[in-house]
Order: C-alpha cells, then structure tokens, then sequence
C-alpha cells in the first residue's frame, strides 16, 4: 500500500466537503477518481497535497508509506510536494508563470528541492522535456508561445522531474482537444508504466478512466460511493449512483422527429477570411477561418458539426447566425440571404443555444425579461401567455418568470436558455456546445427535452460539438471540419461506424469510449 | 522587440506633435492676438506692434507653429516677455530645482511603497494589513500641500531642524538637497500611499492566480512562491502606477514649491500666468508634457522588459 | 448579502454629513461671510463663533460651510462632465472593439492623460483667467479618460459573453446593446470610480484654489481658505489646520464609501460560480 487515506473528512465552517474518504492507491497503478462538478474530487487531490484552502479543516489521515501527511508540518510538506508528490491542473493556459521561461520553471522543481545546481537542473530539465514529446521546443521559450497541449507537456514534465512516487493529475485534459489529450493520456500512462510511479486520474469523465484506470472509486456528494477494479465497477454498477452515472454517460435519447426534404438552412460555397496579424507595419497572409464550405439542414433534420477548436466551426457559428459578414459564398435561410444587415423578421426563423450557463444571460434581468427578448425580432411586445408557453415547453413552471438567473442550477439554466430560444417560433436552432459544460445526468435530460421539442415543434437542429458521442446520440447526419474545410460528410451512423478521412479517422480513434464488460 | 519599440516610438512622436498643437491653439489662437492680451487693456498701438514684432507673430499660424518647434528642437524656447532673457535659460536654472525633487519624491516614495505593500498583501486580513490599510487611507485623503504646511509647523517652526523654505542653490550641495527633503517628504506620502496599496492589490491578485498554485505543487513555500514568481508578475500594475506618478511629481511639485518658496518651474509658470507672459507659459507646459509623454514610453520599455508576451507578436 | 462593510458605513455617514452641511448652508450660514468686519478678527473659539474667526473677522463655521460646498460643487460637476462624456466614449469604443473608432478614442484618451490636472488648468486660466468654472472645467477634462477607460475596459469582457451575442441574434444594435446590457453590468465599476474621482476632484479644487487658479474672493472654498491662512500658520495655525481637516475628513470619508462600495458590489464576492 502506497498511499492509504483513511476516514479523511474536510469541511469548511458547519459545512463538509468530504466525508469519511478511503482509499488506498498501490505502486505504479492508475487510480481513477470520478465524480461530477462539485463532488469533492479535487478536494481530495489538495489535501493529499496539503494544498487546501485555509479556511478548510481536514480530519482523517492520508498516509504515504506510512507517514501521516494530515499531520506534516508545512516545512514538510514543501519537501515532499513535486519530490514524493506532484500534481497538473486542468487548466494548462494558466497553470505556468507567464514571464518565467519554460526551461526555468521545470529547472525550478530540481533547483528548489537541492537536487541539482542550475547548470544540472537544466540539463535534466531538457531531458525531461524532451521525455514529454517537447524536444523540438527551446528552455528559453515563454508558456504564451505554445499551445494547450504542450502548456499541459510542461506542466507533466516539471511535475515528473524527480520521479516523484505519486502523480495526481486534476482533469488533466478536459480543457484539451479530443487529439490532444489522447496523446496526453498516452504520455500519462507510458511514464506510469516508465516511472513506475502511480497515478491518481480525477476526472468527470467515465470513458477516460474505464481506458486508463486500474481501480476506480466514484464520488458523490464528498463521499465515495463505490471502488474497486476497473472492470468490475463497469461490471456490478453496485451502487445506484454508479448506475445512474454510467446510464446518463451512454444515454441515447428517443428521437421521434420527421425529416422533410426542403432546406431550411442553405450554406453555398462560404468563405471567411480574416486580415493576417500585424507584421510592423504590413499583416501576414490573411487567415482563411472558413474555406469554401457547402452544406443545406433539411427540416426537421439534425445536423452535427464536429472538429477541434480552431477548424473554423465558431466563425462558420456566426456568419451563419448573421453575426459576421462573409467574404464570399451565399447563406439563405428559408429562402432569404443570411448577412448582419438581415432584416429582423427574418432572422426570427432562427435562435441560438450557446454552452456557458453562467454567460448566457444578463444577471441584472428577471427571466421573464431575458426569455421575451427575442420579440425585438417580432416588432411587438410578448403577452405573459407566451413566456408561460415558453417556459412550460422547457418543462419549467410560468412562476420561474419572475426570478433571477442565478437562482437556478446550470440545467435549469440551459432551460431558460432554450426557452429563449422557442419563444419566436423559429425553424431552425443552432446548439453551440449546447450540452459540453453539463454533467453527465444533466446532459441526459436536456438531450431528452430537445428530442422531444424537435418533434413538438418541427425543428431543424445545427448541433455543433467536440463531443463526438453527444453528437451521435442526438443528429441525424453529420460534417467533420478541419481547418476551415468539411473534410467528410454523411449519415451519423455511417461516419461513425465507417469514416472515410483519415482525419475523422484520427478523431474517432483518439476519442476515448465507454465500453461496459458484459 | 524592436517591432515594438518603433511601434512606441512611433505613437510617442505622434502624441508629441499632437500635444505640442493643443498647446499652440490654446496659447497662441485662442486669444486672438497674443501681443494684445499680453500686454492687457492699456497698451498702446506702438507697444503692441512692437511686441508683436518681437513674437514674430508676422507670419501665418502654420508658419509660427513650424518655427515655435524647430526653435525649441534647437533649444530656443523664445524670449521671457518679463524676464527679459531666454526662456532656455529660465527652464534650464528651474528644471534642477524641479527635476531633482521630482526624482527625490519618486525614490521615496517608491522605496517606502513596496515593502510596505507586500507587508501588508502577505499578512492579508490581520492587524499588520488593517494597519498598514488605515495609515495608507489617510495618506491618500492629505492633501500634499497642506501636508507641507503641517510639517513646515512642526519641523521648521517648533523644532527647527529645516528651513521653513527656499532654496540655496547646488553650490552647496549639503544645505541644497537639505532644503528639499521636506518637500520630498510632502509629495511623497500620499504617493506613497497610493502606490502602496496598488501593491498589495496586485500582490493579492497574482497571488490567487493558477501558475502559483502550480508553484505551490512543485513544492515552492509560501515566500519562495511570492518572491520567484508573484512578485514580478505583481510589479507589471505597479510600474503603470510609478510612470503616472513620476508625471504627477513633476506637476504636482508646482504646487509644493509655492509653499516652500522653491524657484522651480512652477514657481516660473505662476510668475508666467500673472504676468501674462504667454512664452513662459507656452514653454513650460510643453516641456512638463513632454516630460509625460516620455516617462509613459519608458514605461511601455520597462513593460516589454518584465513581461515577454509584449516582446514578439 | 447579510452584512454591510464597516468601511461602507462609516463612508457613508461622513459623506452625508457634508452633502447636509453643504445643503444647508445654500440657505443658511451662522454668519456671512462676505460682510467683513477687520475689528472682529482672529477671534477665540466662543458661543458667538464657535471655531473663532478668521484674519478678516469672518466666522469660521460659515467659511467652512460655504467652502465645503464651493469644494463640493466643483468635484461634483468635474466628475459629472467626465462621466457624461468619458462614459459614452468607452462604451462606443468597447461596442467597436478594435475599429478606427475605437484607435482614436483610446489614443485621444492617452493624450488628454499627457496634461496632468493642473497643466490643463494652468493652459485655461492663462487664457480665461482664473475661476471656480475654469477649474472645475480642468478637473472635468481630466476625468473624461478616467472613466472613458473603466468604461471601455468593464464593457470588453461583458462583450465576449453569451447574451451580447444572444442580443445580437435578438436583432439589437450595438448601441442598444451597450445601454441595456452593458451600462447596467459596469454601473458597480463606474460607482465605485466615481467615489474616487470625487474625492480626488476635492484633492486637486483644493489645490488649485490653493495656488489661485480656482475659486476667487469673495467665493470661500477649503483650497483657498488654505491659501489665505498660509501667512499666518506661524501665529494663528488653526486657521490653517481646520479647512485642512474638513478636506482630510471628507476624502476619508469618500475613499472609504468607495473601497466599501467595490467590496460589497464585487462579483466575485457574490455567491461562487459552481
């Protein structure tokens, strides 16, 4: 036994965070720790770490071969974190000094632990770089130079220097391309296997863990539910939380709708260039962000569009939604030309879903206010019969009219924001990364509540997504992007099951899936 | 970092000719003509056309704004209508009274500010922090200049250990530098405070951010955390504040040198305005701005020296 | 939100005593203090004048009435001028990120912050001559790019956000966007920095009317009952000590209404996202 938390309980004031953890991490395995937003998963991270904020009292032990790190004193622990502990964050973007070079703050850890002088510590710091895939990359290259996967390779080698026992890893590529973080994964497991160091995996996301993990604990609410191999977790789903962890995860939902062939959305030969960066005083070559796209949603279809971040698909988003001129190429909705100077009647025909809960609505205004605003388009003022319309559609009572955004939780906020959405009748509905920053059993039910809205109201959805198994579940057909261009096209089922670009191949082999033992 | 440069090079002249033609229009059109308001109600036709003459106010007002800055490129900053001398001469005997106090001020000021910001960030919350809040709030509500009477009360009247004012001259540098420490003192408090408490805000921030808590992971304490990498991420606000300031000093020291009967170049703008000698005013206010604007380009400089992600792009 | 920062308190209470005082003496001062009477002077504190009077025999509470609001006007119209003007200009730069517009905005915003207060003060009394209007149009310019920035650098983060660009898809221009949206999420910031520029608007009316390029006689303002009192700081202090108090006080007071204000109306203090 390596690591043996015993009963760790953490709570702030009257309140507690985590109730009564153990569990126990063996050498060189990986453990995964699942658990949705607010379960108390990072907590435990940081109190292995003795990281926690002040104001958190932690009882219990967490013992690492035997030494109580509840009980270390602070001078302890700087000994101990990054030598016999290191942990990487999820958001690599952040996580380094922005006017420290890379070569530095890698060399640091060896530096600030007496193992190496500075000539040394660079040296190990290149080789160590060069082990996480960055050997192309200078010492002297500061983090706003490189990408979030190689951000996230810094952080790992840094974290690795001096081969610490343990390694926790905090969503270590949810912040990541689905590309990225399999080859992240892949760094992650070859240096357990290496290193033989273990690993604590925290995650939200069940098909990462069943790929990686050895042993698996889930979390709910500060308390772990249910541990025990990897297998056989999948297998017994012992508890109901797990089960219902695991349904929401690999949920399909009803779809019922019918598809009528007559295009509601027709997008002809689209490109959208940008002026190249400023060079002095010329700019570069101009950015081609859309590169001659074509495609049509039919009514009452579901169409995806997949592709990583930078292939274009955000400012396809907006040109499409009339927010962005076009360079060149024709967009018409329903029949009329899709540009920001469109008359407002006929922008009616379509609303827009967006992924941030928190963001999509003004704080300062009541619900009712903020779901009527789309009757701008309509040129007449809502009655309080609509809102109530709107509202009951999304499955929320008319009273919800008169509260403020942040009473509710973030389902119930992309509630409101659909109902925003359905409140002018439109045809069409652009769901960008509608469902990406819901947990699990949330996800599960608002791709319900939109399978049945598509068939209550004869919608034609434009589902964009990184999240291929998202779009799976809910489109009937389906377009990769990859730098600016569709790539592939065709039946969701078909793409999926037999993709033609190798890109799509690349995607669909990088994306970790859930597959439960029989 | 060259790019960068230039590109601040470049916005810096830029401000320059604008900030030199604001100038020119409020001196020299606003008025009308510059001689007659110069030498008030009473003057007769002959003095006007003499003085006009003098101002060579002949030519157009592109060709007098042409001349105004080639003179003062070549340092010739016109002819003090009251003075009766160069107005080069007067900047040149003022500005080592204004200058030095200036830079006085600033060092001050900076050295009391930033350990006694971090003091006040690391021990956030406790009684050091409140203190160091409370003492800085006052700093901030003194005006300098009553501040100065007050301490020309205490040290120069009751326990004369200053001159209550005046200025001996850099013949003798003892008594000189001597005779600014009060006004240093005076300008620099309330900056001080000011700066202090943009310290320990920045301090604070940079120390909620992710890359510290990743330090923190890599097993750096607390003080080592703060000291390799909050503290120079921290300082990036506080140089803005320290370029403003510096600016500040240099005007502000106008008014602080009326009460220590300092002869300064605001002592040198105040004669100009009672007087109504306009090339004095002129003069002065160009080179209090230019002074600005070349502190704010230092200050980008030393941006792109603490911050790499300035430098290339 | 269950408890009000003491700072807000206490800032609170003083700025309302002087908006009283200030309000008060618009219809009534103990004494006036434009009748003087050179046999009255430098008087003790007594039940007739309560704080004395002065080198002219004006009482002093009333000096100290009238010039609080002399100060108070002239911060107060300073710092509406730069609102009205600097606000708009942030909002329009921040709607048009980047445009033209908002180059020239932002660079006109730095050269206003090349004229210190008091440089632009000294330009407008060497040609107009001094006065209370010259000073408080000084002070007002200076403002312009003071909130002209917070304005700009509030509304640019709200502008990323999804509403703005559900109210785009809602059909609105960006103007109305930037009224309906935007002010009402930057109106805590735009407070805030208002309590500031006032109390610094009282700082630099003080000293200009102290220097005498502000207010003049027979106007009473606390800079220049500074200035008239310098002469005698030697013999009679307290003439000098009191309008230097009443200017303390005040800017203690505002300065502590409005660190009070940003902590009670700061965001992230409210309830955390999550």
């Amino acid at each position: 036994m390596m690591i043996d938390v015993e009963s760790l309980s953490v709570r702030i004031r009257a309140f507690d965070i985590l109730r009564n953890v153990s569990l126990t991490i063996r050498e060189g395995e990986i453990f995964g720790l699942v658990g949705e937003s607010g379960s108390g998963k990072s907590m435990t991270a940081l109190a292995l770490m003795g990281l926690l904020p002040r104001v958190m009292e932690a009882s219990g032990a967490a013992r690492l071969d035997g030494i109580d790190l509840l009980s270390l004193g602070e001078y302890d622990l700087c000994a101990l974190r990054g030598n016999d502990i290191s942990m990487i964050f999820q958001e690599p973007m952040t996580a380094l000094n922005p006017v420290q070079t890379i070569g530095d703050q890698v060399a640091e850890v060896l530096t600030i632990h007496g193992k190496a002088d500075a000539n040394a510590a660079r040296k190990i710091a290149r080789d160590r770089l060069d082990r996480v895939g960055l050997s192309h990359i200078g010492l002297d290259r500061y983090p706003h130079e490189l990408s979030g996967g190689q951000r996230q390779r810094v952080c790992i080698a840094a974290a690795i220097a001096l081969h610490p026992r343990l390694l926790i890893a905090d969503e270590p590529t949810t912040a990541l391309d689905v590309t990225t973080q399999a080859q992240i994964l892949d760094l992650l497991k070859d240096l357990v296997a290496e290193e033989n160091m273990s690993l604590l995996l925290i995650t939200h996301d069940l098909a990462v863990v069943s790929d990686m993990a050895d042993r698996i604990a889930v979390m709910e609410k500060g308390v772990i539910v249910e541990q025990g191999d990897t297998a056989q977790v999948l297998r017994d789903q012992a508890h109901p939380y797990t089960r219902k962890l695991f349904a929401a995860s690999a949920h399909q939902p009803d779809r019922t709708a019918t598809m009528i062939d007559d295009a509601i959305l027709r997008i002809e030969d689209v490109h959208r260039h940008y002026p190249g960066a400023r060079e002095g005083f010329h700019r570069g070559p101009p950015v081609r962000a859309v590169n001659g796209v074509s495609f049509a949603i039919q009514r009452g279809e579901s169409l995806g569009l997949v592709g990583e971040s930078g292939c274009g698909k955000s400012t396809l988003t907006r040109t499409i939604l009339g927010l962005d001129p076009l360079t060149s190429g024709q967009i018409t909705l329903n029949g009329n030309p899709v540009s920001p100077t469109m008359p407002r009647a006929h922008r009616a025909d379509m609303q827009v879903v967006f992924q941030d809960p928190y963001g999509s609505f003004n704080p300062r205004w009541r619900v009712d206010r903020i779901i009527a605003e789309p009757f701008h388009l309509l040129g007449r003022k809502p009655a309080p019969s609509d809102i109530a319309e709107a509202l009951e559609a999304v499955r929320l009572s008319p009273e919800d009219a008169f509260k403020y955004p942040h009473e509710f939780s973030g389902g119930q906020r992309q509630r409101i924001a659909i109902a925003r959405a359905l409140i002018t009748r439109p045809k069409l509905l652009v769901l960008d990364e509608a469902v990406s920053a819901l947990d699990v059993s949330v996800r599960a039910r608002i791709l319900d509540l939109l399978a049945e809205l598509q068939d209550q109201f004869g919608l034609s959805y434009l589902f964009i997504s990184h999240d291929l198994t998202v779009v799976r579940a809910i489109t009937d057909r389906v377009l990769v992007m990859q730098a600016g261009e569709i790539v592939e096209e065709g039946q969701t089922e078909q793409v999926f099951t037999a993709p033609n670009h190798p890109y799509t191949r690349t995607l669909l082999e990088s994306a970790p899936t859930l597959e439960i033992p029989a | 970092m060259l790019r960068y440069l230039l590109i601040r090079a470049l916005s810096l002249s830029l401000s320059l000719v604008v900030a030199s033609i604001v100038i020119f229009a409020v001196i020299e059109v606003i008025p009308g003509d510059p001689a007659a308001f110069m030498l008030g109600l009473n003057a007769t036709e002959d003095a006007i056309a003499n003085l006009r003459a003098e101002l060579g106010l002949g030519g157009s007002l592109v060709e007098r704004y042409v001349s105004w800055i080639t003179g003062m490129l070549q340092g010739d900053f016109g002819t003090s209508y009251t003075y009766r001398v160069p107005v080069g001469e007067l900047i040149a005997d003022r500005i080592w009274v204004s200058l030095p106090l200036a830079i006085f001020a600033l060092i001050l000021s900076t050295l009391i500010a930033i350990p006694v910001g971090i003091i006040a960030a690391t021990n956030r919350g406790n009684g050091g922090d409140f203190a160091i809040m409370g003492l800085t709030q006052l700093g901030i509500a003194v005006p300098n200049f009553w501040f100065a009477m007050l301490l020309v009360l205490l040290f120069a009247v009751t326990l004369s250990w200053f001159s209550a004012g005046g200025f001996p001259g850099w013949d003798n540098p003892g008594p000189a530098l001597k005779s600014l420490v009060l006004p240093a003192i005076a300008l620099a408090l309330p900056q001080a405070s000011i700066l202090a408490r943009v310290m320990r805000s920045a301090l604070i921030e940079t120390l909620d951010q992710d890359y510290i808590r990743t330090a923190r992971a890599r097993g750096l304490s607390r003080g080592e955390t703060i000291r390799r990498h909050a503290l120079r991420n921290a300082l990036i606000p506080v140089l803005t504040i320290i370029g403003l300031q510096f600016s500040f000093l240099l005007a502000g020291a106008i008014i602080i040198e009326n009460v220590f009967f300092l002869p300064g170049l605001g002592r040198l703008v105040f004669q100009g305005i009672t007087q109504r000698d306009l090339v004095v005013v002129e003069s002065v206010t160009m080179l209090l701005v230019f002074a600005v604007i070349v502190v704010t380009f230092l200050v980008d400089i030393a941006y792109a020296i603490v911050d790499p992600r300035l430098r290339r792009k | 939100m269950t408890r009000l920062p003491p700072a807000l308190l206490i800032g609170a209470a003083i700025t309302l005593i002087y908006a009283i005082i200030a309000l008060i003496s618009l219809v009534w001062t103990p004494y006036d203090i434009t009748n003087l009477q050179v046999s009255n002077r430098l008087q003790d504190w007594s039940a007739t004048h309560w704080l004395g009077t002065d080198q002219l025999g004006r009482d002093m509470v009333s000096m100290l009435m009238e010039g609080a609001r002399t100060s108070i006007a002239v911060a107060i119209v300073a710092v509406g001028i730069g609102m009205a003007v600097g606000v708009p200009l942030g909002l329009a730069a921040a709607a048009n990120r980047g445009s033209l517009l908002d180059e020239v905005i932002m660079r006109g915003n730095d050269l206003i912050f090349a004229f210190p207060s008091l440089v632009i003060a000294i330009l407008i009394t060497a040609i107009w001559g001094p006065s209370a209007t010259n000073a408080i149009l000084a002070i007002g310019i200076f403002n312009i790019p003071v909130f002209a920035r917070v304005a700009r650098g509030g509304a640019l983060p709200i502008w990323t956000l999804d509403y703005i660009l559900a109210a785009r898809t809602a059909g609105k221009t960006r103007t109305r966007i930037s009224a309906e949206h935007v002010l009402p999420n930057i109106a805590n910031l735009l407070i805030v920095q208002a309590t500031i520029q006032f109390s610094l608007g009282i700082l630099a009316e003080a000293g200009l009317s102290y220097v005498g390029l502000g207010a003049q006689p027979p106007t009473s303002s606390l800079g220049r009952m500074l200035s008239e009192s310098q002469t005698m700081i030697y013999s009679d202090a307290w003439l000098a000590v009191l309008p230097g108090l009443a200017i303390v006080i005040l800017v203690l007071g505002l300065n502590l209404l409005g660190d009070g204000l940003r902590d009670a109306l700061d965001p992230r203090l409210r309830r955390a996202r999550g």
